[in-house]
């Protein structure tokens, strides 16, 4: 074989770094597609739009589930006592501290509401249950107290909140 | 796969591998290394595109299966879904409809390229047999993919091929029952065609490996069909071979581009976009191209057990060529009788899909009962006499020889060629006995187009005041109304026009259903609750408008079809749309409409349930005929900007698909010229010596 001079070299090189970096171009190019068509598609993201409920209906001491982007939503008509019991707690001795106040809105403490989504592996806790009298996660017994604050077992923060707002004194809009 | 391995593992886990799992070796021997003559012409490419395309299809197929719904209710539904709604849904199903077309259309190409060079002779009859059965597959493949979507041509395909089997004696019922599981094309058959379209195209897989293992062992032929000689009558598969195939298969990628950004329904049929109803065939149903020529042997024979036995045997006396064909010689390029022969079966199978795709009548039968019997003659007859009496060639010595005597096809007529090859498609829905509607100037024609917006909110306003009491729109969600490339309403708007519209609501606290408003994410109302209560009020059944504009058209004939298909004429649908909306007159002197019937010229079969929906004064504003732009609201200006709504309801992505498709041409123009000069640097020190 000849020997190739120096220009042609670096001429040639070029060209096949370009040919390869294009190919490389349309390679991830094409697999954009391929991966967006797994996220939610347009129907379920406007499915997903802020939901009202009513809270009239929700007696004193009664747990209500809704649903809401596929989700259950808790919405815990809560008991003097068990505010009483929610405000009353030593924060310091809490895994995830946080006091009740900043767990739901200001004037409407009586209506909590949460993501009933165990933070443990998302089983769904059942009300009025445990040494808290809160939630318990029965698939790997985690337990809440009524602000739904973890107090013991695996999972590792409270549960979450939803994002949501009084709209009038017993009507809310989540999401 | 052929013994060549003299791959050397460079680091001690690769030669750790080598030991337990030689599969490097393996792809070093086999695409690397492996010997390919060095005659190959771009003929030659379409191994690879195969392969290509099959990968493409499988991977779009599993992501389409991600989405698709395989339930005699849900699955056109599901199908509309993926077009409106998914990420990309409409480019993956448009990749996997034009897909199946591109990839028949190369297996064609592949398989008249064997029989022109003689790939079929030995030793290489086992490879050509598998791809007989590779051909079986992707034609069961095909069909089974093509009845999902569960449109009209669907349904009636899966009926009429289904019913093939009966023409079997004494169990021919029972063996169609069976494909069923049912008395009739159901939902057991839709769930069990879903499952197969799943499975075969792994069984092509498969076969594919045994078809390229056997092409190892034998090694490939050449145009000169003479086996490689001498170490100068080979180049390695890595870089010549790949770099050659590459080449051509961006090329390729251009063509099928085209097709799915410019005219992705080109190749379907209209009514494809009309949900299955198994109690209205359609007046014309053809096959999609790819089986045309089967479909024209089929009907050639006036007898049904006849017909079923030639479409069969049409295929399966391929399998039996490499012993119909006597010649010693493979290459027709040192046959010159072989030659004349073969493109003149090459024209019978190109007439006999052109007469598959026309109505079975009068003088087409005739034309296509001759060209069926040439089919057959020409396997039976003219081949073990031409192996016999034919004085072929002096066939040169070695593959160098003729190389060096000889310049290359050129690959612009490679792709002359391509398009040449789809001559034989149409797909007429509309009687010839009707009137051609004009073809009018569109502002989202062409590769370029976009929707004007004020002609689609005007268009909507007419749906709303005039189309909406009897027609539904119900694949349509309010939102889309708000969202890119369609009328460019604000939410705010959308929410207002949503709100005016009562939907069904869910089950409160006691458990009733109560309508409430509609919200953006609420699709369009039907505005009745089944087929009856229209037939009732109606007396007829008005038909959805979601995909009306694409389940409508008319046959343009030969050649003006294939003329749409370079100028990405697509708007047939819109222009019939307008056409029927303007076209009511009083019937001609000695016919009269039918009680509950009204005259149109464009209508097929001219009388319609539906009476003349514009006229002036239909659309108003503050008492005088214009819309709130101030554009004067006649009949014509009424038909065109409901149209173009309803065209956009049809394809709300259209733009997207537009714009998107300059993006992909674009890049692979500048990919494949790219790609050009790279395989002419790497042949350059081949083409010398």
């Amino acid at each position: 074989m000849a020997t190739i001079s120096s220009t042609e070299h670096t001429r040639r090189d070029f060209l096949y770094i370009a040919t390869g970096a294009m190919g490389a171009v349309g390679a991830v190019a094409a697999l954009v597609p391929l991966i967006a068509q797994m996220n939610p598609d347009a129907s379920t993201i406007a499915a997903g739009a802020p939901i009202e409920v009513d809270l009239t209906p929700i007696a004193e001491g009664q747990v209500i589930k809704v649903f809401w982007r596929g989700k259950p939503i808790f919405i815990n008509h809560r008991t003097k006592k068990q505010i009483e019991e929610a405000v009353n707690v030593n924060l310091a001795s809490l895994p995830d501290p946080q006091p009740d106040s900043a767990r739901v809105k200001p004037k409407h403490a009586n209506f909590q509401v949460l993501i009933g989504i165990c933070t443990h592996l998302g089983c769904i806790p059942i009300a009025h249950q445990g040494p808290y009298n809160g939630y318990f996660c029965p698939c790997h017994g985690s337990v809440y107290d009524t602000s739904g604050r973890i107090r013991s077992g695996p999972a590792p923060t409270n549960l979450a909140l939803p994002p949501y707002e009084f709209v009038s004194d017993t009507r809310i809009r989540i999401g | 796969m052929s013994g060549h391995s003299t791959y050397q593992p460079r680091n001690a886990f690769m030669k750790w591998m080598e030991a337990r799992l030689p599969i490097a070796g393996l792809i070093h021997s086999s695409f690397v290394v492996y010997p390919t003559p060095r005659n190959l012409n771009y003929w030659w490419t379409f191994g690879g595109i195969l392969t290509f395309m099959l990968a493409l299809q499988i991977v779009t197929g599993v992501v389409l299966a991600m989405h698709y719904t395989p339930h005699v209710d849900l699955a056109f539904n599901s199908v509309e879904q993926i077009m409106r709604d998914v990420n990309y849904g409409w480019l993956l199903r448009y990749l996997h409809a034009n897909g199946a077309s591109m990839f028949f259309l190369a297996a064609y190409i592949h398989m008249f390229r064997g029989m022109y060079y003689g790939s079929y002779k030995e030793p290489r009859e086992v490879l050509w047999i598998l791809g007989v059965i590779l051909l079986l597959l992707m034609i069961m493949t095909g069909f089974m993919g093509y009845v999902l979507p569960w449109g009209q041509m669907s349904y009636w395909a899966a009926v009429v091929i289904t019913n093939l089997f009966s023409a079997i004696p004494i169990v021919g019922e029972s063996i169609t029952q069976w494909l069923w599981g049912g008395y009739a094309v159901g939902n057991p058959t839709l769930n069990r065609f879903y499952a197969l379209h799943y499975l075969l195209p792994f069984v092509i897989a498969g076969v594919v490996v045994l078809h390229v293992w056997a092409l190892h062992v034998a090694g490939q032929n050449n145009p000169d069909g003479i086996e490689p000689r001498q170490d100068s009558d080979t180049v390695a598969f890595t870089p010549y071979a790949t770099m050659k195939d590459a080449f051509f298969l961006s090329v390729f990628l251009i063509m099928f581009a085209w097709f799915v950004f410019y005219t992705p329904n080109f190749l379907g049929h209209p009514d494809n976009y009309i949900p299955a109803n198994p109690a209205v065939t359609p007046t014309h149903i053809v096959p999609e191209w790819y089986y045309l020529p089967f479909y024209a042997i089929l009907r050639a024979v006036p007898n049904k057990l006849g017909g079923v036995v030639l479409l069969g045997a049409s295929i399966v006396i391929l399998a039996f060529l490499p012993w119909l064909d006597r010649s010693k010689v493979r290459s027709a390029r040192y046959r010159p009788r072989y030659r004349f022969f073969f493109w003149l079966f090459f024209i019978t199978c190109v007439g006999l899909g052109w007469l598959g795709s026309k109505p079975a009548e009068g003088v087409y039968v005739y034309a296509a009962r001759v060209l069926t019997v040439y089919y057959f003659a020409h396997f039976l007859v003219v081949l073990p006499l031409l192996g016999r009496y034919e004085t072929t060639l002096p066939v040169p010595g070695s593959i160098t020889e003729a190389v060096l005597k000889r310049s290359k096809a050129a690959a612009a007529f490679v792709i002359a060629a391509i398009f040449a090859g789809l001559i034989g498609l149409s797909s007429p829905t509309v009687a010839a006995e009707a009137e051609t509607p004009a073809k009018l100037k569109w502002s989202f024609g062409g590769p370029f187009g976009k929707f004007d917006r004020g002609q689609l909110q005007r268009g909507f306003r007419v749906y709303r005041e005039v189309c909406q009491v009897c027609h539904g729109l119900t694949l349509l969600s309010f939102r889309n109304l708000s969202e890119p490339g369609g009328p460019g309403f604000t939410p705010a708007q959308v929410a207002a026009i949503a709100a005016e519209y009562q939907v069904r609501g869910e089950p409160d606290d006691q458990g009733e259903v109560k309508d409430r408003p509609g919200r953006p994410a609420d699709r369009f109302p039907a505005p009745f609750q089944n087929d009856n209560q229209a037939r009732a009020r109606y007396n007829a059944v008005p038909p959805d408008l979601s995909v009306i504009v694409k389940a409508r058209g008319f046959d343009r004939g030969f050649p003006l079809f294939l003329l749409d298909l370079v100028t990405g004429y697509q708007e047939q649908g819109a222009d019939y749309m307008v056409a029927l909306l303007t076209g009511y007159a009083d019937p001609p002197k000695g016919t009269a409409a039918p009680p509950g019937t009204f005259y149109n010229k464009y209508f097929p079969g001219h009388f319609l349930a539906m009476p003349a929906p514009l006229g002036e004064g239909r659309i108003t504003t503050d008492g005088k005929p214009v819309y709130d732009d101030g554009t004067p609201a006649t009949v014509d200006q009424m038909a065109r900007d409901v149209t173009a709504f309803l065209a956009w309801a049809a394809e709300p992505h259209l733009e997207a698909r537009k714009r998107i498709g300059l993006q992909v041409i674009i890049f692979l123009i500048i990919f494949a010229g790219l790609l050009y000069f790279t395989k002419k640097k790497v042949w350059k020190s081949v083409e010398a010596h």
